[in-house]
């Protein structure tokens, strides 16, 4: 199932946010958006998921979603928002009780595998790093069988080094079987890592400012890669100067 | 010169001292006994805690204790249960719904500051001279502080967690149930150690006013006898009550509340 963002415009009381966007959303595809502060990245995947209606414009699904998908448009948060009082399990089983399934616990047990937290299924929130429960989060997202992954970035909370693991399971994960994923970040060393396409949003109102396609394999793309580098420059260019006036514009508030 | 640098991380982080609070008990109870036996308190002033104690075990041992208390729980527990039931179900309301809270929270606040005892003619009126007046009163005095607690905890639950909840498409029972309840559980138990002993209070007060049996009858015939020390050994077991229903609580919160940080 393809995501499709039709001229969408938004507008919050008299601010323009987001201004004409049409953009595609491949399945099977990382998409990165990246963007200085306050462009409206947050809420163009809050229009995406429909937890918000666009002023003006639409979005559209494009055909329909995978067999066993129980939540199409599935959100990964920056903050993990697991429930403090529920288990690792309990958190992934929230999620899939609704649906009543028969096989609730082989589907929990094969996403703790994969995100490897086999070992801590018992662990409340409290008892895991912050990688760990992102990684819980994730586990909660594959569970449902999403359609599309909308992901607010979901490794801004996490240090550096757990950041680097984290990247790593999920090109992990996408290889074994690949998602599609709508992956917002203002880090573009995440965004060349992860993206197959890496959408540019001028500051605010957003606009598209650029699609860049990478077609390194995300498996092949390693730690300090040249080629990765100079795609990293280039991005950087073009978001230099959007990123300075933005960085004033909020200022004069 | 090389000084330790001063400690100053210490405090604000509450934590179970075991023994002291019974300790506090025993000082001032010795502390009665002593002034009374040595005349420095009158037995006009206090009755001696021994005495107390005596007219207690008198109470015990007649079976009087079971006659007055027996009816008291009973009617604490049901009085208490209906009024925490329909409080909290009122609280989460007005936590959720704009309208239940633009049209119930000013009638909360205005029934809240009344004397729920002074009610108490009313409540005969309606419900007869028997029990279920006095069920009424309680649940009614239970059921304001509770609602005010449930209201403000559920506004406090994380809105994120909510956020994710709908995002995931729960079902709005299923939000309730799972999200919104157990994320206000700490302010809702925190408000029942306020409402359960208004609970208490209410109790007596409802039996003084017409009950055969009950902790308060017994305490309202001591009084009016000025036998102070069947009055104390009352007073005593509605202090125990009040111990017994703070423990409880707190129990309930070490199990409940084991997952916060
Ligand atoms: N609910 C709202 N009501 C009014 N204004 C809003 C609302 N949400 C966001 N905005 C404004 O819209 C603009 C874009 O916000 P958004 O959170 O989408 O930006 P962002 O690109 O995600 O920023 P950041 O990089 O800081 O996460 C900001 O100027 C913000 O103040
Ligand atoms: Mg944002």
């Amino acid at each position: 199932m393809d995501l499709k963002l039709d001229a969408v415009t938004h507008r919050y009381s008299d601010v323009d946010v987001l201004r004409d966007i049409s953009l595609d959303i491949p399945s099977g595809k990382i998409t990165c958006i990246v963007g200085p502060s306050g462009c409206g990245k947050s809420t163009l995947l809050r229009l995406l998921g429909g937890l918000e209606k666009p002023t003006e414009g639409a979005v559209r699904q494009v055909g329909s979603p995978p067999e066993g998908c129980l939540n199409a448009l599935t959100y990964v948060f920056q903050d993990f928002a697991l429930l403090p009082w529920r288990t690792v399990e309990g958190n992934v089983a929230l999620v899939l009780e609704d649906h009543k399934l028969p096989d609730q616990a082989a589907i929990i047990a094969d996403v703790l595998a994969r995100t490897r937290l086999t070992d801590f299924a018992g662990a409340l929130p409290k008892q895991l790093s912050g990688g760990m429960k992102q990684r819980v989060a994730i586990a909660r997202a594959l569970a449902v069988n999403p359609a599309v992954m909308l992901m607010d970035e979901p490794l801004s909370a996490l240090d550096s080094q757990t950041r680097e693991l984290l990247m790593d399971d999920l090109v992990g994960l996408w290889t074994k079987q690949p998602f599609t994923a709508v992956y917002v970040t203002h880090n573009l060393a995440e965004a060349v890592r992860l993206g197959h396409r890496i959408v540019v949003l001028s500051r605010r109102p957003g606009e598209v400012r650029e699609i860049v396609e990478i077609d390194t394999a995300l498996d092949e793309r390693a730690h300090g890669d040249a080629g990765l580098e100079a795609q990293q420059q280039y991005l950087w260019g073009l978001m230099r100067e959007e990123a300075a006036a933005a960085d004033a514009e909020l200022m004069n508030v | 010169m090389s000084d330790q640098v001063t400690f100053r991380g210490g405090g604000f982080a509450p934590k179970r001292v075991r023994g002291l609070g019974v300790l506090v008990f025993v000082l001032l109870i010795a502390f009665a006994e002593w002034g009374t036996r040595s005349g420095m308190i009158s037995a006009l002033t206090l009755p001696r805690p021994s005495d107390v104690l005596g007219t207690f075990v008198e109470l015990w041992q007649s079976g009087g204790l079971f006659k007055h208390l027996l009816p008291s729980l009973s009617r604490l527990a049901v009085g208490a249960t209906l009024g925490v039931i329909a409080g909290v179900s009122v609280g989460v309301m007005i936590g959720l719904f704009a309208y239940a809270r633009a049209g119930l929270v000013p009638l909360v606040a205005a029934i809240f500051p009344i004397p729920k005892i002074a009610l108490l003619p009313l409540f005969v009126i309606w419900f007869g001279i028997d029990e279920a007046s006095k069920y009424a009163l309680i649940a009614f005095g239970t059921f304001t502080p509770t609602v005010v607690a449930t209201y403000a905890a559920v506004d406090n639950v994380d809105r994120t967690l909510i956020r994710m909840g709908q995002s995931f498409g729960l079902t709005w029972w299923s939000i309730v149930r799972k999200i919104v309840l157990p994320g206000a559980m700490p302010g809702i138990l925190s408000g029942l150690r306020i409402s359960l002993n208004i609970a208490i209070i209410l109790l007596v007060a409802a039996e003084m006013l017409g009950a055969q049996y009950g902790v308060g009858a017994y305490i309202l015939e001591a009084g009016s006898l000025y036998d102070l020390e069947r009055l104390f050994a009352g007073v005593v077991i509605l202090s125990v009550l009040g111990v017994a229903v703070s423990s409880v609580i707190g129990m309930v919160e070490r199990r409940l509340l084991r997952w916060r940080v």
